[in-house]
């Protein structure tokens, strides 16, 4: 088992705070007409994303859902692009043609959040198979919810990594819920990473709510993937406590159940195992040089121009340089 | 110039770009051991190895999708989909993947080339027998071609392969044994966009897609008989159109008939035929003429089969309408 150092902990406990910085403020802006269009929030989720991303190297890749602010940020972009995006200003690193779901950048090695659920799955089996045929180190991590888990493509995706042993590692976010259905109503076992050892790989269980058993694992299956041993499937056992965006009327979520789940929020658990190492002061400056650069970002973008419309036409036929 | 079979002008140009460009690979059922259900891929396993020649499970959605993302990180994948029937469980990739990337993330290559063949005539039944040709090139920022000569089957393949975004090649089951001369040259390749002047002729405008050329060829026999003289465009590309071609044709002979062996409503041959209504109304004496499938399954025995094939007789037919 990895030892984590007092340094990889308050690197992943920023970046969560950010994280969690952001949603709140999507959360405000939405209350107050500013948005546009469903955010899917991850509060409570913010320990998958950031621990699990703190084990690839700026040369690995991402794939992600419709739910990928943690991701985003943990691969490296920068926040104050994606916020914009987010708002659709003309400064958000798609120029405002993607919005939250779909945000990509190719040299920071996200290939894309993705909001046909499921299709993560084979992007990053396909980004996998690319680094095998070119014999290079790079691996692939893929993020996808149990309400994926349960698309034929997340099958054949495991399979196909598991048979072509594919530098792949598939990141489960276990957030108990697909839209508004239940995963006891989806499938038939609780625990989806049972379904590894059809697939000839290593399924492990960890707690998402905890950054630094998320990251142990990961750190794991990226290095048996990036030795060629093949794929691993992390199941990280968390849960949404604001809904599936922000247009969710609720309703179907027991009001006991998210109680508990609030008190272990994963930015609590980061703190208590942060607070013996570094000491409450320290912690509480984290917190509020995290709140300024968010204050200042959100100023940023709310007064950034929103983007001019341009007809765009599919590019001509390659020109090989040779 | 060497006299070969169209899939052998296929498997050339897939072992001259693989030769090539060490980041071309091929994957799909049944295309390694065995070379492929039509024989396209034969010996390839043997020569480049089974990491670059793969046969896969039966899994075409995820085989599509990974397509799109090893394209995008640096391989330019060759993916055989054995029958244009399954392009329907492949649709996610193309249209909420590969056709929104460019735009989105502005400077994305995604070098793919999907395979695929469809087409009836061969008595393979209602699943196996189709031309879905609509399907994808509805799809904007994806590219189609169809060739029907063997050197234009090398040709475009091996330009779609150079080509920097996704390209669908639509081959057809009857013409892989076609033979014809097809050129040696190993930097050989068919502009993608541009169409082929079949039968050069005066009174009407046949334009055809895939195997339905040598069928408008037929039909231009047909007609020479009755002194009616038809100019037969191969198409060769579905999209891009080569749009100055067909409107230079109507110019001279002020009146189409379009052929497509897809169904007819939303078919291939609406399209062109709207196309048409757009770009050379003024030039037309007489409505556009559709000949395509009937819209009903093809249907299994002979005869059944038969009848709902767009053939000669019915294009020259539905020539000799817009001249009536």
């Amino acid at each position: 088992m990895t030892v984590l150092s007092v340094d990889e902990r308050v690197v992943m406990h920023k970046r969560m705070l950010l994280v969690r910085l952001l949603e709140e403020e999507l959360g405000t802006l939405h209350k107050a007409g500013k948005t546009r269009g469903p955010i899917h929030r991850c509060d409570g989720q913010e320990a998958v994303g950031i621990g699990a991303t703190a084990a690839l190297l700026p040369s690995d890749f991402i794939t992600t859902t419709h739910r990928g602010h943690a991701h985003y940020i943990g691969k490296g972009l920068d926040i104050y692009g994606v916020f914009a995006e987010i708002m659709g200003k003309a400064d958000g690193c798609c120029g405002g043609r993607a919005g939250h779901m779909l945000i990509g950048d190719l040299e920071a090695g996200v290939i894309g959040g993705n909001a046909i659920v499921g299709a993560s799955i084979p992007a990053a089996s396909g980004i996998a198979l690319s680094a095998q045929i070119k014999k290079t180190s790079d691996v692939s991590m893929c993020f996808f919810g149990d309400g994926a888990a349960q698309t034929g493509i997340c099958h054949e995706s495991m399979n196909i990594a598991g048979l072509w042993k594919l530098p792949v590692v598939f990141v489960l976010e276990h957030n108990q819920y697909g839209l508004t259905v239940h995963q006891s109503v989806q499938s038939p076992v609780a625990d989806l990473s049972l379904r590894a050892r059809g697939y000839a790989m290593p399924g492990v269980i960890v707690d998402g709510n905890d950054v630094a058993a998320v990251y142990q694992a990961a750190v794991e299956a990226v290095a048996r993937a990036r030795k060629g041993d093949g794929p691993t499937m992390i199941e990280a056992k968390t849960y949404r406590v604001e809904g599936f965006s922000t247009s969710d009327m609720g309703g179907y979520q027991d009001a006991e159940e998210i109680a508990r789940w609030k008190k272990r929020d994963p930015l609590q658990i980061s703190y208590d195992a942060l607070l013996p190492l570094i000491g409450a002061p320290a912690l509480q400056a984290m917190a509020d040089d995290a709140a300024r650069e968010m204050a200042s970002v959100t100023q940023k973008v709310l007064a950034a121009p929103l983007p001019e419309f341009e007809l765009f036409t599919p590019s001509s036929p390659y020109v090989e340089v040779l | 110039m060497t006299m070969m079979r169209y899939a052998e002008a296929l498997n050339q140009a897939l072992r001259e770009e693989m030769h090539r460009d060490p980041s071309v690979f091929l994957f799909g059922e049944d295309i390694a051991r065995y070379g492929g259900v039509f024989k396209v891929t034969r010996g390839l396993m043997d020569e480049f190895g089974a990491s670059r020649v793969r046969d896969t499970p039966i899994s075409e959605q995820t085989l599509a999708a990974m397509a799109v993302t090893a394209a995008m990180t640096g391989t330019r994948p060759v993916l055989e989909i054995m029958y244009a029937d399954f392009v329907p469980l492949v649709l996610d990739a193309l249209i909420n993947q590969a056709a929104i990337y460019e735009y989105l993330w502005q400077g994305v290559q995604m070098p793919f080339v999907l395979r695929t063949q469809g087409g009836g005539g061969a008595g393979a039944g209602a699943q196996h027998s189709k031309a879905l040709d609509s399907l994808v090139a509805h799809i904007p920022g994806i590219k189609v071609v169809a060739p029907v000569t063997p050197a234009d089957a090398k040709g475009l393949l091996k330009a779609a392969i150079r080509d920097s975004q996704p390209v669908v090649m639509l081959e057809h089951k009857l013409l892989y044994n076609q033979r014809a001369e097809v050129p040696d040259d190993l930097d050989f390749t068919v502009e993608i966009g541009k169409a082929r002047t079949v039968v050069e002729g005066r009174d009407v405008s046949i334009f055809a897609t895939s195997r339905m050329v040598l069928e408008s060829q037929k039909a231009a026999e047909l007609l020479a008989r009755d002194g009616i003289s038809a100019e037969v465009i191969d198409l060769r590309t579905l999209r891009p159109l080569d749009l100055p071609a067909i409107k230079a044709s109507i110019a001279k002979t002020h009146n189409a008939v379009v052929v497509n062996e897809g169904w007819r409503f939303c078919g291939y041959a609406a399209e062109l035929s709207a196309t048409i209504m757009d770009h050379a109304f003024h030039e037309l004496d007489s409505p556009v003429a559709r000949v395509t499938l009937p819209d009903m399954p093809v249907p299994y025995s002979e005869p059944l089969e038969t009848a709902v094939l767009p053939n000669a007789e019915k294009i020259a037919a539905a020539a000799r309408l817009t001249l009536s």
